[in-house]
């Protein structure tokens, strides 16, 4: 994790660096001029979904308003256009991850698509009954069911790596539960209910010493530092094209090539074939394999644009940037009566998790909302993690690279509000 | 801030502090669990109705925001001593205030069992909280119903 460790040691309290202009960053994204009951937006849920820069929503207009057609198929010059484009949409992805090659990318309908891929697929080729999959008690949901789901059909056993409370990752606890049936580790990268940031390369190490395959969950690294699956030597990578800023409809499953070639198709039709007969169907290898009918074209071309935009800011100052508000968010919030943080792990991304004495989570959010802010309360999809924490629900502040310090003051005079009406 | 105050009047606000009825009768012969699953919200209602179909007793057990507490501390006084038929008017009654400008009023639900449902309306303009305000009421019709789970969504099986 040498790139991502460095970004997310950058010293906190920088709100920008001369290559990071906020301000310039916040004009481009047409959303933030809006006023909610009056005031200006002050979007605090970008972990949830980010908002979208005009270079993004102008790619995929472009792409409709003149070169639109389906893909891979037909000689016609709007085809091949449109065939060029979205390829070069993988390519860019490739180079985001920096993967060996374009053709480790697949493209998914959303992150919680690849995950389901994976379960499916590699259960079917490596995994049988009392088999083991290690997961976190911090996974999304979307890194659990689907295991539950082949646990259903295959009898597997799902293993679950804890942490300690303050939401730290236990690496020793982990290395005890790797074992002789350990087939697949599967963990996320980022917590998106604490910011937890998993020593994700030293799991790696451990895994590969007992020639165990690691899927980690990056819908929240991505987003927030540089992620290179080649100095990782993860196996499979799994992220969001909403979440990185591009359109919703687009998720991405990396997988290294062998891997990804022994693995049976996950779903059948169009697209996917090298050739059909009613007697018998050969597949194509990957990505094509995993993309059976017309994929999310101009959603690959948005999430293109989005990964340029995110390569010209440059991912070593958007890190800066968000670690710097985060760690203010942490002082400043802290400072507020009656909040505490929940998630205080050492390695943390621009997550911050709370909750107040006297107020819910659910009145937190409708108070803070009439005053602009929106803030994620619930669960965050991570019940088992609320369990750990012994807590119902948690609200949560997350930051993209459009936030800034002001913003922070005005969700902490919003708790003081709170306070206030809760006493 | 106007709609914020009206939401969170001060009378929902002290039965916050001091829920009405929050405890588990040992002789309550109806029960059920209420979970909104988009929250984790989860409440628990009992009810001790006798052979004329009287509730005779109505308690609540739960964590939650403040709406449903308030909610299920409220719903537990108006409910105290009425038939399972007037529980009924008045469930319907309080459902049509959440939702609706010009809510209709069920027969049999006096105007004084009115206004004080009606500090809770407020959730009209609320529209994402109106569930946090209806899980009691949900969860105590299941318990009359003899249904011991019920949920603001549609739940199936599971793994």
């Amino acid at each position: 994790m040498s790139k991502a460790s460095s970004a997310a040691k950058i010293a906190p309290g920088d709100n920008s660096t001369l290559a990071f202009d906020v301000e310039r960053v916040r004009a481009d994204f047409p959303i933030l001029g809006q006023e909610i009951y009056g005031r200006p937006l002050v979007y605090l849920d970008s972990a949830a979904s980010a908002q979208k820069p005009r270079q993004v929503i102008d790619a995929m207009s472009q792409a409709y308003e003149t070169s639109y057609a389906n893909v891979h198929r037909g000689v016609h010059r709007m085809s091949q256009l449109t065939t060029d484009a979205f390829e070069n949409g993988r390519e860019k992805v490739a180079k985001f991850l920096n993967a060996e090659s374009s053709d480790e990318i697949i493209f998914t309908s959303n992150a919680t698509a690849a995950f389901n891929l994976v379960a499916s697929c590699f259960g079917r080729a490596h995994l049988g009954a009392g088999d083991e999959v290690i997961v976190s008690v911090m996974e999304h949901h979307a890194n659990i069911v689907p295991w539950q789901l082949i646990r259903e059909q295959l009898g597997i056993v799902l293993r679950v790596a804890p942490i300690d409370d303050d939401g730290n990752f236990l690496l020793d606890e982990f290395e005890a539960l790797l074992g002789p049936r350990t087939k697949l580790v599967a963990l996320t990268h980022i917590s998106n209910a604490l910011g937890t940031i998993v020593p994700v390369k030293q799991v790696i190490d451990l895994a590969h010493g007992r020639n165990i395959p690691v899927l980690l969950d990056g819908c929240q690294a991505a987003p927030h530092f540089a992620v290179d699956v080649r100095a990782l030597d993860v196996d499979f990578y799994v992220f969001t094209g909403h979440k990185v800023y591009g359109p919703t409809g687009i998720g991405v499953l990396y997988g290294k090539r062998d891997l990804l070639n022994a693995l049976p198709p996950y779903m059948g039709g169009g697209d996917m074939i090298a050739s059909v007969s009613f007697e018998k169907t050969t597949f194509k290898d990957a990505p094509h394999r995993f993309e059976a009918g017309t994929p999310p074209i101009v959603e690959v071309i948005g999430l293109g644009a989005a990964i340029d935009y995110l390569a010209a800011l440059g991912a070593e100052n958007i890190a800066a940037h968000e670690n710097g508000l985060r760690t203010y968010a942490e002082k400043r919030l802290g400072q507020v009566p009656g909040v505490r943080l929940i998630g205080t792990a050492r390695e943390k991304a621009s997550i911050v998790s709370f909750v107040m004495d006297n107020a819910h989570p659910h009145d937190i959010g409708t108070i803070v909302d009439r005053a602009g802010v929106a803030l994620r309360t619930g669960h965050h999809c991570a019940q088992p993690l609320m369990q750990r924490l012994d807590l119902a629900s948690t609200a949560r502040a997350s930051f993209g690279l459009y936030n800034t310090r002001g913003e922070v003051d005005i969700l902490a005079e919003a708790l003081e509000s709170v306070s206030e009406i809760f006493g | 801030m106007d709609d914020l105050r009206e939401l969170y009047q001060e009378v929902i606000l002290e039965h916050v502090k001091h829920p009405r009825n929050k405890r588990t009768p040992a002789d309550a012969n109806r029960h059920a669990h209420g979970h909104n699953p988009i929250c984790g919200d989860a409440v628990e209602v009992h009810l001790k109705i006798n052979g004329q179909g009287v509730i005779e007793d109505v308690a609540f057990e739960g964590k939650g925001c403040a709406i449903s507490v308030a909610s299920a501390s409220l719903m537990t006084e108006e409910l105290m001593g009425k038939t399972e038929a007037q529980a009924k008017a008045l469930f319907e009654t309080f459902q049509e205030m959440c939702t609706k400008d010009d809510a209709k009023v069920s027969d049999g639900v006096d105007e004084d069992a009115l206004e004080r449902m009606r500090v809770l309306a407020g959730v009209r303009d609320f529209p994402m909280r109106v569930k946090c305000a209806t899980l009691a009421w949900h969860t105590m019709s299941a318990a009359m119903a003899r249904k011991d789970q019920v949920t603001t969504e549609a739940e199936g099986s599971g793994v």
